[in-house]
């Protein structure tokens, strides 16, 4: 599969080492659409190709955005990269966030650090139809109150569209006044009822695993449980083996998993 | 007419599952408080007779880390329960405890309780059993915080 060119309209920095690149095909007739949790290879001719989710809202098609952070060679090469410059994009690739499970249910969605990013697109899913959802609540965690990714938009969404938004970090100094601890923490507590609730995970894994234990342990159905895997992705459709998950792979199976799927799986370090 | 806080104690999910008479031994133990936002709830080192319930607020257990100056290690919310040295000898505080935010509380005279736990056995058990559930949460959640989850790897 060949990359369509894009062309970059913005580089957004979020935080010191995330980023947020803001694209439009350079053929303007290109045909693209996905569904939330989908990824995109991103190529950086010359250099070379990396997943990333898709962070933007279905609605602002033709453009796209991907957040990512910083942490190798081409991720690091993608930051330089300016307005006008042009990358390779494939896809889109992978399962969806099954956010129409959630109909008439209370959803609860718990985003630790970048996970927050693939999660976007759901969360801006859910308040285009917020009539059809009972209560949303995002429970986000991230290192330190500077790591908060897209604050604007958590301000907007928490008085517009009756979210029920909690941010915890991990450290802060003495000048914030927010909560402090891991995101779990705040789950046993977060108004939601849990036979009755559908639930989006996304962060380190370490992060989803204990999650989901204490989803669980509050009474949230297995099945409705819902995480994104992550692994090393080469090819993205299913041939190089690169992402096996055990039996899956995370680039065609996943990355959105249900959670009884794969939980005989989850925390395996074998695999 | 004397409004005891029974009621209120009783409808706290801390205290789910307590016998009546256990409720109202606990209630008479139990006063309000409210706490202004910036107010210190108390220090390191200071005699820890109490324990609280946190109705509503927040309250940031901290300490002074040398050339970091004044660190919040955790918060404690609505719903929560803050303090646990008030079961251990020597009974004094690990840490300083600053409302965040106006905070309404639960305070629980610890020596008050001890002496009823001593005095009841299944009330003492009952205590040390929830107290045991809440040490060991944020035991684990301490240790998640330790992983830098959210660090680099690699």
């Amino acid at each position: 599969m060949l990359p369509a060119p894009y062309s970059i309209q913005r580089v957004r920095q979020e935080t010191d080492d995330t980023f947020t690149l803001e694209l439009l095909p350079e053929d303007s007739g290109r045909e693209f659409s996905f569904a939330p949790g989908q990824f995109n290879m991103l190529y950086v001719f010359g250099v070379g190709e990396v997943p990333i989710s898709i962070s933007s809202a279905p609605g602002d098609l033709p453009l796209i955005k991907h957040t990512t952070r910083e942490v190798g060679t081409v991720t690091r090469a993608m930051h330089q990269l300016k307005r006008g410059d042009v990358v390779g994009i494939r896809g889109p690739f992978g399962s969806c966030w099954p956010v129409q499970n959630a109909i008439g249910r209370d959803v609860v969605i718990v985003a630790g650090g970048i996970g927050l990013a693939p999660l976007r697109p759901a969360l801006y899913r859910l308040m285009a139809d917020r009539e059809k959802f009972r209560k949303i609540v995002l429970l986000y965690g991230t290192r330190t109150p500077e790591d908060i990714l897209y604050r604007r938009e958590l301000e907007q969404w928490r008085g517009k569209f009756d979210l029920e938004i909690q941010v915890t970090v991990d450290r802060a100094a003495s000048n914030w006044r927010g909560n402090v601890g891991v995101v779990t923490t705040m789950i046993p507590r977060a108004p939601f009822d849990p036979s009755n609730t559908f639930a989006m995970v996304c962060g380190p894994e370490v992060m989803m695993r204990f999650t989901v234990m204490e989803l669980l342990n509050r009474g949230v159905a297995g099945d409705r449980i819902f995480l994104s895997a992550e692994r090393n992705m080469k090819c993205g459709i299913g041939f190089c083996g690169h992402c096996q998950y055990g039996p899956t792979f995370v680039c065609k199976d996943g990355p959105v998993f249900s959670h009884n799927r794969i939980a005989a799986i989850l925390g395996k370090s074998e695999i | 007419m004397i409004h005891t806080l029974e009621p209120i104690v009783r409808e706290q999910p801390f205290f789910h599952g307590l016998e009546d008479r256990h409720i109202d031994l606990i209630a008479g133990c139990a006063r309000n408080v409210r706490f202004d936002a910036g107010s210190i709830l108390f220090h390191e080192g200071d005699p820890a007779d109490h324990f609280y319930l946190i109705r509503e607020g927040l309250v940031a257990v901290q300490t002074v880390v040398p050339h970091n100056g004044l660190t919040t290690l955790q918060t404690v919310g609505g719903g929560e329960v803050l303090g646990w040295s008030w079961l251990l000898s020597p009974h004094r505080w690990h840490f300083d405890a600053r409302a965040q935010q106006p905070t309404r509380a639960i305070a629980f005279d610890g020596k008050c309780l001890r002496a009823k736990c001593d005095d009841d056995h299944d009330l003492g058990y009952a205590i040390y059993t929830r107290f045991t559930r809440i040490v060991a949460a944020r035991l684990e959640a301490t240790r998640l915080q330790l992983l830098d989850m959210y660090g680099k790897r690699g």
